[in-house]
C-alpha cells in the first residue's frame, strides 16, 4: 500500500521535475500536517484536559413535539460527582437565541431558538436539561435521575401534509418558514408549444453529515475573558455570533479550533451546546467539556438535504433546451439555524448546469417540521440542483430516445463562447466541457460498455448494466460580498491572509481559512514558496484561532483556496514590494532596476544580489532601511473576489444491477474534472475521491429515517450505513486545465464537485440499467430493496403499495 | 454513548470464570470479544453489575482435530477460525462464513462462541451451526453439557445456556468427502450485517444431488433449517434447468421474517429464495 501510494507520488514527481522547474504551485506534495494528524500528536478538541475541568451531558427530549410541563432537577444534584445540574428556566434570562444570519426574503418566519427548551421541545434530541459533573460517566449516570413531564404535541414529519391547512403546526406562526422565487425569460413561452415536456418530482433524502471527528467544545474563563475551543469549521464567523448571542464582548472572548477532523458543513454552525457551555463556565468559573457520542450526533447535529424537488424541462424535437421550471419544497427542520434558509438559494441558480436556455423559474418554499434542523452539508444546494438537472437531461435523454452525451452537446455551453451569462444571471467564466466530455468517454469506454449494455438487454441478463453521465458545473468559491448582500446574507465573502517575515527568514503565514482537513497547511505554503522563493519547509501555517488570526470567513463553499489562497498570494506580492524597496537601498539602486525571482532580488544587469533572507535580518536590524521605511516585511490581505467559482466535469459511472435481488454494483467510474490549475494534484486527487465517495453514498447508501412520530430510527452506523472503502469502486481520475480567470491564481474549487457530480451519475446508471423494464426512476438511496420494488412496480403498473416509505 | 458503570473480573481460569459467576448471579454478564455487548453497554440497552472477562482464559481458546469432529474453543476468535488449516480443511462452511463476518477490526476481537452465545439472527454463525449440526458444548460448576444445535438458539438473543453457564466449545462434526459448500451472503455494505444469509452443504453423487443442508440467516428470531428445500432438492440435477430453483422456491417456507430498516418481510422472503438457489449451485459445483 505505501508502496505503491509511494510509486505513485514518484511517478507524479518524475513528470513534474520537467514541467515545474522549480516551482512548488503543481508539485504532489504530501501534506505536512498528516503525520502529526494521523499519529494523534496533536490537538483534538476533545484531548483538551484543563485543571478542574467539569463534564457536561446533556438530557434530550424523547419527543418530536411535546410541552415541558415540569423538569425536576432535585434528586440528580444529589448524585455522586455531580456539580450542578440545570434546565432551559435556569438559562432563560441570559440564553438568547440561536443565530439565523440569512433571512431569505422580507416576510420569512425565524423563530425563537433557544438553546435549551424551555417551555416546549420541537425535535427528538432537542437538549432540555444538563448535568455538570466531576467526570463523563458520572454526568452521564446523573441524567437518568432528572425528570421531565411532557405534555405531548403532534409531530410534524411530512412537509406536504405540513403546508396543509389546519394541521399541527410547528410554530405559531405556522409551517412555512418562507417562499423564494427568481424567474428569467418567459417561461410560459418555452413550454407552450415545447414538442417535448418532462416532468419528475425528486426526492432528495436527509442525510446525516459523519465527520470522523465528533463536535467537542471545551469552554474556560479566568472570570473576564472566556476561551472557546470548538471542533469547528469557523471560529471567527462563531465568535462574532457567540458574542452577539451572549452578551460576552467580541473582545473578551478567544475562539479556537483546533485540529478538526472533517466538517461537511455540519461544524458550520453556531450550536446549542458551543452557548451553553460558555453559558455553565460563565456560571461555576471553572472549565467544562462536552464531547458527543455518535449516536448524540445523528440526532443533533444540523443534517443535510431534505427536500422535495418538482421539475420540468421543456424541449424541442430536436433536444434543444428551451426551459426549466423548478418547484422544491425544503425541509428546515425544526427551527431555522445559521443558514439553513440560504442552502437551496444556493442551488437555486445552478439548476440551468452547464446548459443554454431561454427560461427558468424557480419557486422555493421552506417548511418546519419536528426534526433536528437541516443546513449546510458538502455541497449545500448544488447538489439538488445538480442531481435534479443531469437526471432530468438523461430522463429527456430516454424521451428522445437520444445517447445523452449527444443531448449535452446540443445544449451545453459551448468552448468558445465563455465568458457566458447564463440563464440564472450567473456569468461562467471559463470551461471545456469538451474536453472533459472527450477525455471521460476515452477513459470510460464508453462505446464498448453501451455494446456490452446492448448484449445483456438482448439476452436478458439478469444482471443488467446501466450507464450514468454527469456533465456537472457548480458554484463555489464563497463569495463576492455584495452577491451575499443581494441575497440578504448577513455576512460578507471576503478573506484575508496575513504574512509575517521572521528575522531568519523563515514565514508564517495567518490564514483566516480554518482548514478541518482539507490540507491548507501545504497548500498555502507552496503558494507562498513561490511568490516569496523561500524553501516550502521555512513557512508554517496559523489559523483557526481568533488570538493569532483576528479576521476570517473560514471554510465552507470550496472558498478556501479561490478566496484564501488569493489573500495570501496578494500579502505576499506587499511583502515583495516592502522588500524590493529595502534591497535597492542596500544595493544602492533604484527599486525599478531590481528584478526577484526565486527569493533573490537582483540589480539588474548586474552581478549585484541580495536573498529575500537577508533582507529579513537586515530589515530587523534596521540598521540601515531607507528614509521613513517602517521597519518589517509583514503585510497582510483581504480579498472580496468580483465572481464565483466554476469548476466543471464529465463523470461517467457504469452500474450492474441484479435484476433478482436488486444489488447494484459500481463495474466502473471516471471523473474528469476541470478545478483550474492546481496547487497540488494529490490534495486535489484526495478531495475528488473523498467527494465522489460522498455523492456515491447519497445515490446507494445514506439515508436518515423517521417514523410517523418523529423519532430517528437511523441513530447508529449500524442502520445510517456510511460506505467504506470495500463498498466503492476504484475511480478513475483525470483532469483538464482551464484556468479560472476571474482570479490570480487561476484555480477553482475542489472541496465539493465530486459529491455535486456523482449522486446523478450513480442513479442516471441506475435508471439507465433498468429503463427496459419501464422503470423511470429509483429513489435516494437506490438501495437493493428499492431497486427491487421499482421493478416489482414497472412490471405491474397497477400496483400501489409496494412503494418504500 | 457511555455504559454504565459496572464491575470487571478477568478470569484467568475457567473455574475461575465460572465461580465469579455464581457469586455475582444474574447480574454477571460473560465478556468475550466485546463486539456485541459493548455496543449494547454504550447504548444502555445492557446494565449488567460485573463483567466476567474471558479473554485469558487460555484454555477456551483454539482449534483442535478431534478425529470425527473439530473442537472450536469458544475464545477462538474470528481471524483464527478464518486462518486455521483445520477448519479450512475439514469445515470450510464455517471459514466461508466467518470469513463474510464485518470487516478485519471486529473479525480480530469477535469470537467464534460470542457469536453463537450472543445468538442474533443476523449473525452468520447461527445458521451455519444449524446446517452442520454442530453441538455445543457448556459448562457449569455442576458439570459439563452438551446441546445440539437444533435446541440451542431458543429467541432472539436467547440460548439454552443457563445465566451461570459458559460455552467452552463448538463440536463441528466432519461431514465427510462429497460434500460441497457455499455461504451466500446478502448485505448492504461489506461491513453490515446479513439482510438474509443462506448456508448450504450439498453432497453430490454421480451428478445428482443426494443430499443437502440449508440453513438461513435473518429469516425469524433463530436461524432455520430450510427443511421443504433439502427435500425438494433431493435427486435434483444441479445442472438442468430450473431443478435447483424449483426447490429454492420453498426456501422461505416456515419462516418468520422481521421487518426492519434494511428489508422488509416480502422482500426477505424473495432474497430468501433467489440467494438459496445460488447457494445450492455454488455449493453443487454448478454455479
Ligand atoms: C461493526 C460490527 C459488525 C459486525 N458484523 C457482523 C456480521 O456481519 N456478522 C456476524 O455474524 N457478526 C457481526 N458482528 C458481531 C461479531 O461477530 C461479534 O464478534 C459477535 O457477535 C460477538 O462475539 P464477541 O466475542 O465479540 O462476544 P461479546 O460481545 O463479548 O459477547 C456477546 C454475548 O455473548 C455472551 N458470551 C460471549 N462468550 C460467551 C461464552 N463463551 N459463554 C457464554 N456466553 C458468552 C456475552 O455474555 C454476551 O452476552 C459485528 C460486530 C460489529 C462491531
Amino acid at each position: 500500500m505505501t508502496e505503491q501510494l509511494d510509486a505513485g507520488v514518484a511517478a507524479w514527481q518524475i513528470k513534474e521535475s520537467d514541467v515545474l522547474d522549480g516551482r512548488e504551485v503543481g508539485r504532489a506534495r504530501r501534506r505536512k500536517e498528516d503525520a502529526r494528524l494521523v499519529t494523534g500528536r496533536t490537538q483534538w478538541t476533545d484531548n483538551i484536559q484543563l485543571p478542574g475541568m467539569l463534564h457536561v451531558a446533556f438530557l434530550r427530549s424523547p419527543m418530536a413535539h411535546a410541552r415541558i410541563t415540569r423538569v425536576d432537577t432535585s434528586v440528580a444534584r444529589t448524585q455522586p460527582g455531580v456539580v450542578a445540574v440545570f434546565s432551559g428556566a435556569d438559562f432563560a434570562a441570559e440564553q438568547g437565541s440561536l443565530p439565523c444570519v440569512w433571512p431569505v426574503s422580507e416576510d420569512i418566519v425565524i423563530p425563537d431558538h433557544p438553546p435549551m427548551a424551555v417551555t416546549e421541545v420541537r425535535y427528538v434530541g432537542e437538549a432540555v436539561a444538563c448535568v455538570v459533573a466531576t467526570d463523563r460517566y458520572k454526568a452521564a449516570d446523573a441524567l437518568d435521575a432528572i425528570e421531565v413531564d411532557y405534555e405531548p404535541l403532534d409531530a410534524v414529519t411530512d412537509m406536504t401534509s405540513a403546508l396543509d391547512e389546519g394541521g399541527p403546526k410547528v410554530h405559531e406562526a405556522g409551517n412555512k418558514a418562507f417562499t423564494w422565487t427568481f424567474a428569467q425569460g418567459d417561461i410560459e413561452a418555452a413550454f407552450r408549444d415545447a414538442a417535448v415536456r418532462v416532468e419528475r418530482t425528486f426526492v432528495q433524502q436527509r442525510l446525516i453529515p459523519s465527520a470522523m471527528e465528533p463536535r467537542a467544545v471545551v469552554a474556560q474563563t479566568d472570570g473576564d475573558a472566556f476561551t472557546l475551543h470548538s471542533s469547528t469549521q469557523i471560529p471567527h464567523i462563531l465568535r462574532v455570533m457567540l458574542a452577539l448571542t451572549t452578551g460576552i464582548p467580541e473582545h473578551k472572548l478567544r475562539v479556537v479550533a483546533p485540529d478538526v477532523g472533517g466538517g461537511f458543513g455540519s461544524k458550520l454552525q453556531v450550536t446549542a451546546e458551543e452557548v451553553l457551555c460558555l453559558l455553565i463556565t460563565r456560571r461555576l468559573g471553572r472549565p467544562v467539556k462536552w464531547t458527543e457520542s455518535r449516536s448524540e450526533g445523528n440526532l443533533t447535529v444540523h443534517h443535510g438535504r431534505d427536500q422535495l424537488q418538482r421539475i420540468s424541462v421543456a424541449a424541442d424535437a430536436d433536444g434543444r433546451i428551451r426551459g426549466v421550471k423548478v418547484d422544491l419544497l425544503a425541509d428546515m427542520g425544526a427551527y431555522l439555524m445559521l443558514v439553513t434558509p440560504g442552502v437551496p438559494l444556493l442551488g437555486a441558480f445552478m439548476y440551468s448546469g452547464v446548459y443554454k436556455m431561454d427560461a427558468y423559474d424557480f419557486t422555493c418554499t421552506g417548511v418546519f417540521t419536528t426534526k433536528v434542523p437541516t443546513d449546510a452539508y458538502r455541497g449545500a444546494g448544488r447538489p439538488e440542483a445538480t442531481f435534479a438537472i443531469e437526471r432530468m437531461v438523461d430522463e429527456l435523454a430516454a424521451e428522445l430516445g437520444m445517447d445523452p452525451i449527444e443531448l449535452r452537446r446540443r445544449n451545453w455551453i459551448r468552448h468558445g463562447e465563455f465568458p457566458y451569462t447564463t440563464v440564472c444571471g450567473l456569468t461562467y467564466d471559463s470551461g471545456n466541457y469538451e474536453a472533459a466530455t472527450d477525455r471521460a468517454l476515452a477513459l470510460f469506454g464508453y462505446d464498448r460498455l453501451r455494446a456490452e449494455q446492448a448484449d445483456r438487454r438482448a439476452r436478458e441478463d439478469p444482471v443488467q448494466l446501466g450507464i450514468g453521465v454527469s456533465t456537472y458545473t457548480e458554484m463555489c468559491g464563497l463569495a463576492p460580498s455584495r452577491v451575499l448582500g443581494s441575497l440578504s446574507y448577513g455576512a460578507g465573502g471576503w478573506e484575508h491572509a496575513s504574512v509575517r517575515v521572521l528575522p531568519t527568514g523563515k514565514v508564517e503565514v495567518v490564514t483566516g481559512t480554518s482548514p478541518h482537513g482539507q490540507g491548507h497547511e501545504t497548500a498555502w505554503s507552496q503558494i507562498v514558496a513561490d511568490a516569496l522563493g523561500v524553501p516550502f519547509e521555512d513557512v508554517a501555517v496559523l489559523h483557526g484561532d481568533t488570538s493569532s488570526s483576528y479576521k476570517g470567513m473560514d471554510t465552507y463553499g470550496s472558498r478556501s483556496l479561490v478566496v484564501g489562497g488569493v489573500a495570501v498570494v496578494q500579502a505576499c506580492e506587499k511583502v515583495k514590494e516592502k522588500a524590493r524597496q529595502v534591497a535597492a537601498h542596500l544595493m544602492e539602486a533604484s527599486p525599478d532596476d531590481i528584478e526577484f525571482s526565486r527569493g533573490e532580488f537582483r540589480v539588474r544587469g548586474t552581478g549585484t544580489s541580495r536573498t529575500i533572507q537577508e533582507i529579513a535580518l537586515a530589515t530587523f536590524a534596521a540598521h540601515d532601511l531607507p528614509d521613513g521605511f517602517e521597519p518589517r516585511l509583514d503585510a497582510d490581505a483581504t480579498f472580496d473576489p468580483d465572481n464565483f467559482s466554476f469548476p466543471h466535469g464529465t463523470h461517467l459511472c457504469a452500474v450492474e444491477v441484479d435484476t433478482e435481488t436488486g444489488a447494484t454494483r459500481i463495474r466502473s467510474y471516471v471523473a474528469v474534472d476541470d478545478v483550474g490549475n492546481v496547487v497540488n494534484p494529490l490534495i486535489v486527487e484526495g478531495q475528488v475521491h473523498g467527494g465522489i465517495a460522498q455523492g456515491i453514498a447519497q445515490a446507494l447508501f445514506e439515508e436518515a429515517v423517521h417514523d410517523a412520530d418523529g423519532n430517528l430510527l437511523t441513530t447508529t452506523m449500524a442502520d445510517y450505513l456510511l460506505p467504506s472503502a470495500a463498498d466503492l469502486p476504484a475511480y478513475t481520475t483525470d483532469r483538464t486545465e482551464t484556468p479560472a480567470t476571474t482570479n490570480p491564481l487561476g484555480v477553482k474549487g475542489v472541496g465539493e464537485a465530486g459529491t455535486i457530480a456523482s449522486t446523478p451519475a450513480v442513479v442516471n446508471a441506475v435508471v439507465d440499467a433498468l429503463r427496459p423494464y419501464g422503470v423511470r426512476d429509483v429513489p435516494m438511496p437506490c438501495t437493493p430493496e428499492r431497486v427491487w420494488r421499482a421493478l416489482g412496480q414497472a412490471r405491474t403498473p397497477q400496483r400501489t403499495d409496494g412503494g418504500l416509505s | 454513548m457511555i455504559p454504565a458503570s459496572f464491575d470487571y473480573v478477568r478470569a484467568s481460569s475457567l473455574d475461575e470464570a465460572l465461580a465469579t459467576l455464581r457469586e455475582h448471579g444474574e447480574e454477571a454478564k460473560v465478556l468475550a470479544g466485546g463486539q456485541s455487548l459493548l455496543p449494547l453497554l454504550r447504548l444502555r440497552l445492557a446494565y449488567p453489575g460485573t463483567l466476567v472477562d474471558l479473554g485469558r482464559v487460555e484454555e477456551l481458546r483454539g482449534v483442535a482435530d478431534r478425529g470425527d469432529h473439530v473442537l472450536i474453543g469458544a475464545m477462538t476468535t474470528h481471524y483464527e477460525v478464518v486462518t486455521s488449516p483445520v477448519v479450512r480443511e475439514h469445515c470450510p462452511l464455517v471459514a466461508l462464513a466467518t470469513a463474510t463476518v464485518a470487516d478485519p477490526a471486529v473479525r480480530h476481537r469477535g469470537t467464534f462462541g460470542g457469536s453463537l452465545a450472543h445468538a442474533d439472527p443476523a449473525g452468520d454463525l447461527p445458521a451455519v451451526a444449524r446446517a452442520l449440526d454442530m453441538e455445543f458444548v457448556a459448562r457449569s460448576p455442576e458439570g459439563e453439557r452438551v446441546i445440539p444445535a437444533a435446541d440451542f438458539f431458543l429467541d432472539y438473543l436467547e440460548t439454552a445456556l443457563d445465566p451461570g453457564e459458559i460455552l467452552t466449545g463448538v463440536r463441528v462434526p466432519k461431514l465427510g468427502p462429497g460434500w460441497g459448500f457455499h455461504y451466500e451472503k446478502f448485505h448492504r455494505t461489506a461491513q453490515a450485517w446479513a439482510i438474509v444469509g443462506v448456508a448450504a452443504a450439498v453432497r453430490r453423487s454421480g451428478g445428482a444431488v443426494e443430499e443437502a443442508r440449508v440453513a438461513l440467516t435473518n429469516m425469524g428470531p433463530v436461524p432455520v433449517r430450510a427443511i421443504g428445500v433439502e427435500q425438494a432438492v433431493r435427486g435434483a440435477d444441479p445442472g438442468a434447468n430450473g431443478a435447483l430453483r424449483a426447490a429454492a422456491e420453498r426456501a422461505d417456507e416456515d419462516t418468520d421474517p422481521p421487518s426492519d430498516l434494511h428489508a422488509r418481510p416480502d422482500y426477505r422472503r424473495h432474497l430468501a429464495r433467489v440467494l438459496t438457489r445460488r447457494a445450492l449451485l455454488a455449493a453443487a459445483g454448478a454455479a
